[in-house]
């Protein structure tokens, strides 16, 4: 047992020491929150090139009061005639200003003319087109002596309020979105993070036996030893990382948020004083939504478990990078170099491609079905589809059956894996067969 | 100190130990001898417990070899290796804990070595950053380290140039004369007569011959002998006994003259010097010993005749 904790320091230290694992623990949450950056970046470039101000030469003269401003267009009643109001489009920067010239016979006739600089936007359009429309309906329901208000009042938006009947009965509020989002992330995060750790301790086996110290280190201490030392000492220096990622992510977040925000609001006042005084509180309240979150967003994230997924994270990570490091750890011992793993490694992290590939399908769309339910119990399987399963709630029972088989998977693929890199390691020059693979397996020690 | 009996070890197509015994004498020099191939380094890991046999036994101190014997036996293999990017002092250290050592004790022997070999400055480099033969250097020490009672070098001499070949062979006599047992690996005969008090000779998986050096000399004593006179040769009727020896070869040189005399079976030297004193003038007796290296190659050619 000291042996084996000897050896989990120096497979922890040389590592967690080496310049290219700091760099990826200060990196990669810098490269989040570039992503998340520019993410709101991106929206917010795309919600100003759609949001289009359209002056309104109203010769109707009804009209333009009616036509209230949306989320995408700005309505200015302009005063000036046609071919004045034309030249400010000419000299106006922005490309989304348009003109809407209203006909004098506009109720009888509905035909409107629509100039703007560039192409006309299809969608701007639309909205318009719809807009005016109401307009002219509830002229002519007007017309026929119908209230209008009594006649909104049969219009009816249908609100669908998902609630969950936990198993004690009770109801809460779930979230199918921001479930798929955890879920896709989780799947992402696990898949990644078993193929880089299951393969440092692959290239960390392939190593000690090209430099040939193996036979040095088992003349010391047995095999199996030397295996579950680095598969535990790699396995902490992947705990390490994430608790780093985390920490650094909430603080990065925490600066970069208080820097942004500011920053956004500054900009809400530069806008503002461009437009009309009712649209800026629009402008401002999507904006801040883009932002911030909106109270009923997080009223849902605070109804996800973060308990429970934590705590699921951590079983069914450790559990899959027990499983596949062990399997990596077989391959490595196998091979001369890494560049004969390559046969290997594929065959043993196909059913974790596969399950990737599917999270993104069937998993996520129907968590709770046949093939989602078979393959968060298969040990090969469960580290990502339970993580997937889990966001959208998983009965307890299911769980703990799914950790315990988890378990029993990773004793056996150690057992055999533990089998085959006892003989591996000492076999130089050939690249072995599945039969070799199959022979060493039946050794007796 | 070592006794291993009837060791079989089988590999899917081919036997690398058949039926081999040894005896390890406490406190002596053994040298493990065999071609390429023969099974030694087979025989090695199984001392080293790094694969276990199919059959047979072994006893330490005679108790059966086990996992706390781990500790008493240094193993130097043939393939060197050590962690490039690891720095010496730290992966001396390493090494010598995991035989059991302790943190403090492993530095301050380790400061011992370093001071002994000259190779202090060595401590904070990496292993990639020395000379093959600093890393040779380096890992002997990392053998010698735990004072082990058993030191197991596998062609130990292999990557030395001949000074450090030389600081390297006085350290192991050192470490002999205060008590360690030796066994010395390896297919270069040279330095094993000299080395040596115990040898065995492994080849295709059997042993074909141990002992000590002086018996296992004795053993093949040809009964061969040179014997210069003066005078031109003579012939062989004169000369030649066949019931007591044959004329193997014979050189002449000027009024010298030499014979390479072998006896035959049961005569004694003097029984032939008596035949020949009144026939010539001798000058000069000499008996030709084998080598070592002469019964390697001997035993080596028979069985490999026999096998074919």
């Amino acid at each position: 047992m000291h042996k084996i904790a000897l050896i989990i320091q120096r497979e922890y230290l040389t590592r967690v020491r080496k310049r290219s694992f700091l760099l990826t623990t200060f990196l990669v949450p810098l490269f989040f929150i570039g992503m998340y950056v520019g993410i709101i970046f991106l929206t917010k470039k795309s919600f100003d090139e759609t949001h289009a101000v359209v002056y309104i030469i109203d010769q109707e003269g009804a009209i333009a009061p009616k036509l209230k401003s949306t989320k995408n267009i700005t309505y200015i009643h302009s005063n000036k005639a046609l071919q004045e109001q034309l030249s400010t489009l000419k000299d106006e920067e922005a490309s989304n200003t348009s003109i809407l010239v209203i006909p004098k016979d506009f109720l009888s006739n509905p035909n409107v003319e629509f100039l703007a600089a560039n192409k006309p936007n299809v969608s701007t359009q639309n909205e318009i087109k719809s807009n005016l429309s109401d307009i002219i309906r509830d002229f002519k329901y007007q017309k026929l002596g119908i209230n209008i208000d009594s006649l909104h009042n049969i219009d009816t938006t249908v609100a669908i309020n998902a609630k969950e009947v936990t198993a004690d009965g009770e109801t809460k509020d779930s979230n199918t979105e921001i479930a798929m989002g955890i879920a896709l992330a989780l799947s992402i995060l696990v898949y990644i993070s078993l193929f880089l750790y299951g393969s440092q301790v692959m290239r960390g086996i392939i190593e000690e036996k090209s430099n040939r110290i193996i036979e040095v280190i088992i003349s010391s201490v047995k095999p199996f030893q030397l295996m579950m030392g680095k598969i535990i000492g790699i396995g902490l220096v992947g705990l390490t990382q994430f608790v780093l990622w985390v920490v650094l992510s909430f603080m990065l977040a925490g600066v970069a948020s208080t820097f942004f925000v500011s920053k956004a609001e500054l900009g809400e006042q530069v806008m503002g004083s461009k437009m009309m005084e009712s649209n800026s509180e629009q402008i401002a309240q999507s904006g801040g939504s883009l932002n911030g979150i909106s109270p009923e967003a997080w009223a849902m994230i605070q109804s996800v478990n973060f308990t429970e997924i934590i705590v699921c994270f951590f079983i069914f990570f450790l559990g899959g990078y027990l499983i596949y490091s062990a399997l990596f750890a077989a391959v490595g011992s196998a091979v001369d170099s890494e560049t004969e793993a390559s046969q290997f490694t594929m065959p043993i992290t196909m059913p974790l491609l596969l399950t990737y590939a599917l999270s993104f399908g069937v998993l996520m769309n129907d968590p709770h079905g046949t093939v989602a339910t078979w393959l968060s119990f298969i040990p090969f399987t469960s580290p990502i589809a339970m993580l997937v399963r889990v966001p959208f709630g998983v009965p307890l029972w299911q769980i703990v059956v799914s950790a315990l088989l988890l378990i029993a998977g990773f004793i056996f693929t150690t057992w055999v894996a533990a089998r085959i890199y006892r003989v591996g390691i000492l076999m130089y020059g050939k690249k072995p067969s599945y039969k070799e693979l199959l022979k060493w397996f039946r050794y007796k020690s | 100190m070592l006794e291993i009996r009837n060791i079989v070890k089988q590999y899917a197509d081919h036997r690398a130990l058949d039926d081999v015994s040894l005896y390890v004498p406490e406190g002596k020099i053994f040298g493990l001898l065999g071609p390429n191939g023969a099974g030694k380094t087979s025989l090695i890991r199984i001392i080293n417990q790094i694969t276990a046999p199919d059959s047979g036994e072994i006893l330490f101190n005679n108790q059966p070899l086990s996992s706390q014997h781990i500790s008493a036996i240094g193993y130097l293999p043939e393939e060197r290796g050590l962690y490039k990017k690891m720095k010496v002092g730290e992966q001396m250290v390493y090494l010598a804990q995991l035989k059991g050592l302790s943190r403090q004790d492993a530095n301050k022997r380790l400061n011992y070595w370093f001071e002994k070999l000259e190779i202090g400055s060595w401590w904070n480099k990496r292993i990639e950053d020395l000379s093959k033969g600093m890393q040779q250097k380096v890992q002997f020490v990392a053998t010698v380290l735990h004072e082990p009672q058993l030191i197991i070098l596998d062609e130990p001499f292999s990557g030395f140039d001949p000074v450090n070949a030389q600081v390297i062979q006085d350290e192991i006599l050192e470490l002999n004369e205060k008590g360690a047992t030796i066994i010395y690996s390896t297919h270069r005969m040279e330095t094993v007569e000299e080395l040596c008090d115990n040898i065995a000779l492994i080849n295709k998986s059997k042993k074909v011959l141990d002992g000590s050096v002086k018996e296992i000399k004795k053993q093949y004593n040809s009964q061969t002998y040179l014997i210069d006179y003066q005078g031109p040769l003579l012939s062989d009727d004169l000369l030649n006994n066949a019931s007591l020896f044959n004329i193997i070869a014979h050189t002449s040189h000027q009024d010298e003259t030499q014979l390479k005399i072998k006896l035959t079976e049961a005569v004694t030297l003097n029984q032939a010097i008596h035949h020949l004193l009144d026939k010539i003038q001798i000058t000069q007796i000499k008996e030709i010993i084998p080598s070592i290296h002469d019964i390697f190659i001997e035993k080596v050619s028979q069985s490999s005749v026999t096998h074919a």
